[in-house]
Formats: structure tokens, sequence, C-alpha cells
């Protein structure tokens, strides 16, 4: 394995550098102090009261082991270098300092909550990389890449600035290509009374829609009624999450649960994503102060799960590659799911390995939380930074990576690529719809 | 004044207003937490589980059931052992005992032996020379310790120090005993202002914490 030790440099971003050419040092101290000062107080003052500054989270930390335990990259020594001096310092901190926060808490933390699991006391470091980066939001400081996802959310409801025709184009074209598979097949859109609306990220219609089609030959063979929106709130995902645009997030979730209200349906599937999951299960909910979801969601892991357990979807031929799994932080520690990903993946490939440490403890991927939307200036920083994933990856000897989100394919694909792994990458839908029974389909 | 008045007063006043230091202190962040978390972060209480809080609790106050402590079996040990000590020591130690019960309490209650007590100060010692040794070497500690740290863990020992000269009659008794009452109360008294408030707010974070993960994302925070 070759050993990516180099200076850290400053990676330029307009984003970044544009926003800060137009602060002053009054603006900063006043956007930290009234973001500080009246957001989630209670968590941020119990969590910076109580840490003791001993580093035991820092060995959960990727981009720590992977930069040879530089201390600058531990968990708390990223909060060291963005949150303790704007507290100390009462908002008094310079622009160039805010500039290197911004990228700190955008590019060098995955908001994997991995820490959290580390620290005996559970304070919540990505909690407060998200408060950094809520700061770096107002004060209009935000990575540019993301920032035109979380405008194109503002704009269009989708992170991909798809257009209605655009989207049902896409769907129907989807429909089109598989009636050749499957005769009888369709795609419903707004069909009132369903069982299951079925939900995507905005990336799936504009380049990867076989997903859908995979996903809708999937429900098909198992019977399942379900229906997608013709109008927004198809997509899931959410980039104003990360930038800590809040209220943008509040709004999609809503327009993504009254979208599903609207057709009456029982429950909300959601595609192989794990950021969206966290936006609609965990963050987005409290933000518009529901305890409980309004529609139930359910991660496509969990369904795909339960439509192998009642033998809806059967195993025609399995896959005899070596292959091992990779757990998505967010439905892992955003949701316990590690346990079903695997019975789905073993159905299909018996032949599995483990990486080591796996289930609720594996290594993030490195792109979630919003850092590979950060876009092409920042790619070697997370691929330098999770050095350790590919040494886990190499060690487990497989041939195929299972992994049912779409961040962490990509990161584990410029991984996989950068550390010559010569690793395959799967989604679950890839494999189930490759290798299930099809009794719907036309005979070849 | 005279070394009788001066033990009057650190015995006297001075240990009536470390008492109330501490324990307003104490009570007063966890008032003001509660009191922060209902009005200014109300998702804190809408999934709080009492269940989830006590799991997490139990999971992390057992040696090695948790991955971290699993993984740094030294510092396991060393901070298991100082926080036992710590805690123990000063409570049910024969002399501080007697004190209640022929002072203000006029209760009595169970005591260690004298000889442990004294095995726990010296354990007390020891570990916050670790403690101290560590955030001096070990890189991710060091990275994040400032003066204040240090200051931190010389203000903890101290009591048990001179505590321990006492017993043993070390130096001169009289100077000695009152350098560690006024230690002691000092100690006391800085809880609530320092990171050593994480004896009331560290509880508080965990059950928080072992509710989001338990009862929110079904999975373990340990
Ligand atoms: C606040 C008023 C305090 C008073 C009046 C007091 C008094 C005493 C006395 C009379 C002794 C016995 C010395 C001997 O055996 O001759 C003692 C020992 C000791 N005290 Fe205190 N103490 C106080 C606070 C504290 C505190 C806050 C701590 C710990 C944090 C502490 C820890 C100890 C320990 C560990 C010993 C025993 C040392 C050994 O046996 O090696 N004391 N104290
Ligand atoms: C009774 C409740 C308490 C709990 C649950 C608790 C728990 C913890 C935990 C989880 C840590 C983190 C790292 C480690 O294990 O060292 C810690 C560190 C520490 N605690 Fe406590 N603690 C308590 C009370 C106290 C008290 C009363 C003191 C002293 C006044 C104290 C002094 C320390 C010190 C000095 C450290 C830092 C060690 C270092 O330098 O790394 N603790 N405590
Ligand atoms: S990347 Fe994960 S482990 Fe590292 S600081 Fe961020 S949340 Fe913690
Ligand atoms: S966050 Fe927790 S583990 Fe990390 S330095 Fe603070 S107290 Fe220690």
């Amino acid at each position: 394995m070759t050993v990516d030790t180099q200076e850290k440099k400053i990676i330029e971003d307009p984003g970044i550098d544009q926003g800060a050419a137009k602060l002053t040092p009054e603006k900063i101290a006043q956007v930290i102090n009234t973001t500080l000062g009246t957001e989630n107080l209670a968590r941020l003052y119990a969590y910076t009261k109580t840490c003791v500054h001993c580093g035991l989270c820092s060995d959960a930390c990727h981009y720590f082991l992977s930069h040879d335990r530089d201390p600058k990259y531990s968990p708390v020594g990223k909060i060291k270098n963005t949150l303790w001096p704007m507290i100390k310092n009462k908002g008094k901190v310079s622009v160039e300092f805010m500039k290197e926060a911004a990228r700190i808490a955008h590019t060098e933390c995955n908001l994997c909550r991995r820490c959290v699991q580390y620290c005996p006391f559970g304070i919540d470091t990505a909690f407060m990389i998200s408060t950094v980066r809520r700061i770096v939001h107002k004060l209009a400081l935000t990575p540019q890449y993301i920032q035109d996802t979380a405008h194109s959310h503002a704009a269009t409801m989708n992170q991909m600035w798809v257009k209605e025709d655009e989207w049902i184009d896409a769907l129907m074209w989807q429909e089109d290509e598989a009636r050749d598979e499957f005769p009888d097949f369709r795609i419903p859109l707004d069909k009132e009374g369903s069982d299951v609306y079925y939900s995507v990220i905005g990336p799936e219609p504009k380049f990867r829609t076989q997903l859908i089609y995979q996903a809708a030959a999937i429900f098909h063979e198992a019977g399942v009624d379900f229906t997608m929106p013709s109008g927004t709130g198809w997509d899931n995902s959410d980039m104003c999450m990360f930038t800590g645009d809040f209220e943008m997030m509040g709004r999609l979730k809503r327009d993504h649960y009254e979208s599903a209200m609207k057709l009456k349906v029982n429950k909300i599937v959601m595609g192989e994503c794990g950021h969206a999951y966290r936006s609609v299960y965990d963050m987005g909910n409290r933000w518009l102060g529901w305890r409980e979801m309004p529609v139930p969601i359910i991660h496509s892991i969990q369904y795909f799960y339960e439509l192998l357990m009642a033998g809806k979807i059967k195993v025609a031929s399995t896959i005899d590659k070596l292959a091992t799994f990779h757990d998505p932080c967010n439905t892992v520690r955003g949701m316990g799911l590690h346990e079903m990903g695997r019975a789905v993946a073993k159905a299909f490939v018996p032949n599995m390995v483990e990486m080591y440490p796996n289930r609720e403890h594996n290594y993030c991927c490195a792109a979630g939380g919003g850092v590979i939307n950060c876009g092409p200036p920042h790619k070697m920083t997370r691929v330098h930074g999770n050095k350790i994933k590919a040494e886990q990856l190499k060690a487990t000897g497989a041939e195929l990576i299972v992994a049912p989100c779409h961040n962490c394919h990509g990161g584990l694909e410029d991984i996989v690529h950068h550390y010559k792994l010569d690793m395959e990458i799967k989604f679950l839908g890839d494999i189930i719809y490759e290798h299930m029974v099809k009794t719907k389909a036309v005979e070849e | 004044m005279s070394m009788h008045t001066l033990y009057n007063l650190v015995t006297g006043p001075l240990a009536w207003a470390a008492f109330a230091i501490f324990i307003g202190g104490m009570l007063a962040k966890f008032i003001y937490l509660t009191y922060l978390a209902k009005k200014k972060d109300p998702t804190v209480f809408a999934y709080l589980s009492t269940k989830h809080v006590i799991r997490s609790w139990f999971m992390w106050s057992v040696p090695f059931v948790a991955k971290n402590w699993r993984l740094r079996p030294l510092f396991t040990v060393v901070t298991f052992a100082f926080h036992i000590s710590l805690l123990a020591a000063p409570i049910f130690l024969m002399a501080h005992v007697m004190m209640w019960s022929e002072g203000v309490l006029g209760i009595s209650f169970w005591t260690l032996p004298d000889q442990v007590a004294d095995w726990m100060t010296v354990i007390v010692i020891v570990c916050c020379v670790y403690f101290a040794v560590r955030r001096m070497i070990v890189p991710e500690a060091k990275y994040v310790t400032d003066i204040k740290d240090f200051l931190m863990l010389i203000l903890v020992a101290l009591p048990f120090i001179t505590g321990f000269l006492a017993y043993h009659q070390i130096g001169d008794y009289k100077v000695m005993i009152i350098l560690h009452i006024v230690s002691g109360e000092v100690w006391l008294a800085m809880i609530p202002f320092t990171w050593l408030g994480h004896m009331i707010l560290g509880p508080m974070v965990r059950g928080y914490m072992g509710s989001e993960f338990g009862a929110v994302r079904h999975v373990k925070d340990w």
C-alpha cells in the first residue's frame, strides 16, 4: 500500500474564497454569536463543557488513521481548530480562520458519527461540525459544488436541476425499456392508495436511470403495489442538510412527506441511499417538529429483506465471487440495518468475508456527509483521508464490494481506483435484479 | 492567626462554603442544562428513553464492554482504578466519616480499612501522573491539552498527596492537614467550574446519546 504523506496544502474553492472576500470580522462575530447563542444550545453546551480533552475519540476517525495518526485530523482536533476559538473569542475570529474552518468542516469530516461511539461520554463531534457548517452557510462560505446542489434544491426541489418533464420522461423511458423484458411492466405515476411510494435521489434520473429500472423490476416481480410521484417530492436527497441550510432542509422534507400523504400510500420506500435516509428519518423530521414520521419510511435494505423473507423475491442464481459488505454509516449508525443488509447480500453472494471493523463500527467511505458533493477540488482530500478503508478492503481479498448507498459507491470507486484494488462495487438492487427468479419476464 | 483558629476556619466556614459551592454548582448545572434542553433543544426530551439511558450507563461503566475500552486495555484499567479510588477513598475514609458522625450529620456509615484507603490514595496519585505523562507523549492527547489541563490534574491530585502525607505524618502534621483541607475544598469548589463538571454532565450526555442510538437509531452506542 502506498503511503500518501503530503503536506496539507490549501485547496482553492471559489465558494469559500469568493465568499470570504466579502466578509468582515464584525459580520463573522455577529453570525457566530447569534448561531451559537440561539440554536441547539443544550447539546452544544453539554458537549463543549463535558469534553475533557483526552483524545480518546481519535481512533474512530478514518482521516486520523489514514494520516498516520496526525492529531489535526482527530475529531477533537477538528473541534479545536473550528469551534473552540469561536467560543473562546466570542466570535472574534479572522476571515482566514473562517476559510480554514469551512474547509475542515466541509471536507475533513463526513459526519459519520463513528467518533460518537468512541468518546466515553458520547460527545457528538459530528453535530458540532454541523454547527460549524451552519455558521459557514450563514456567512456564505460554503464550497461551490455543494452550494450549487443546495441552490438546485431551492429552485427545483431536487438536487440535480431536473425539470419536471425530464423527471417524468426518465420514468417513462425506463417503463418503455422494461416492457421488453416484462410485458406487463408499469411505473405507475401518482396512483392514489398504493401500498408503496417509491422515492429516489436526484442523481438517479440524471445519471443512473438503470437503478430505477431495477428497483421497479424487483417491485414488479414481487407484486408490490407501488407508485412514484410525477411532481416534486420524488427526490429524497438533501444537500441542504449538509450545508447547514436547515430552513431549506425542512421544506424539502415536508414536500417529500406531503407528496406521499397526498397519494394516501401506506409507506414510503426509499432507494439505496444513506444520507437521504438520515435526512428523512433523523434530521428533517426534527426540524419540522415531527417526532414520528407522518408516513412510515423504509430503507431499501429493509424492504428487500422483507420481500426476500416473505418469499416474494426468490434467488435464481448466485454469484460465486468472494465478496465483502460495506456498511453505510447512515444505515448502520443511523438505523442498525447491518444484519438485514448482510442477509440479503448473502442470499445471492454466499461467499462473503467481513471487513474489520464492521457493522456499526465500520469505517466510513469518506464520501458521505456531503464531502463528495464538494466536488473535484476536494477529491484527493477524501481519497487520502481514507487510506485506512483501502487497507481494510484489501485485507479481505474480496473481488466484489456490496454497498447499499450512493455516496458509498462514489467514495469507494475513487478509493478502489486510486489504491489500485481491482474490486467491483454493486448495489443490492444490482444483485437482486440480476439474480432473482423472474416469473413475469418474457422467455429468452 | 494561631494554627488553632486557622484550623477552625478551614474546617468551619470554608468547609461549608466548599460543600455549598460544590453541591449548589452541580445542581445548578443539572437544572441549567435541563432547562436549556426544554427551552432551546426540544428534540432532546422527545427522544429520551429511560431504558436506553440505563443501558448506555451500564455498558460504559463496566470495563472492557465498550469497543474503545477494549482497544486500550492499559488506559481502561487506569481510568477505572482512578475513578473508583477517587470516589471511594474520600467518601469512605474513616477520618472523614468520623467528622461527619461527630459533626454536622451525626450519622456514621460504612468505612474502608485505613490500609485500603491508603492504597487507593496512592492509586489516584499514580493515575494522575499517568494521565499527565500521557498528555505529554500521546500526540492526539497532547494536541488538545493546554496548561489548564495539567493544572487540573495537579488540582485533582493535591488533596490525595496532602492527605497521604498527613496520614503518614510526613512533614509537619499541623501544616499538612491544613494544606490538605484547603486543597480538598478547592477541589470540591472547582468541580462545577471546570471540565471536572463532567461528573454531572457526563452521565447526562451519555444518557441522551444512549437514547438516540438505542431508541431512534436502533444500534449500539458502545
Ligand atoms: C473538606 C474538608 C476535608 C477535611 C476536614 C479532611 C480531613 C482529613 C483528615 C483529618 C484526614 C486524615 C489524616 C490522618 O489520617 O491523619 C484526611 C485524609 C484523607 N483525605 Fe481528607 N479532608 C477533607 C477533604 C478531602 C477531599 C475533598 C478529598 C478528596 C478529594 C480528601 C481525600 C483524603 C484522602 C484520600 C485521605 C487519606 C490519605 C491516606 O490515607 O493516604 N479529603 N482528610
Ligand atoms: C462520578 C462520575 C464520573 C464519571 C462518570 C466520570 C467519567 C469520566 C470519563 C468517561 C472520563 C473520560 C476519559 C477517561 O476515562 O479518563 C473521565 C476523565 C477524567 N475524570 Fe472523570 N468521571 C466522574 C467523576 C470525576 C471526578 C469527581 C473527578 C475529579 C474531580 C474526575 C476526574 C477525571 C479526570 C482528571 C479525567 C481525565 C483523565 C485524563 O487526563 O485523560 N472524574 N471521567
Ligand atoms: S469523519 Fe466521522 S469519525 Fe471523523 S470526526 Fe467526522 S464524524 Fe467523527
Ligand atoms: S470528544 Fe470525548 S473522547 Fe474526544 S477528547 Fe472530548 S471527551 Fe475525549
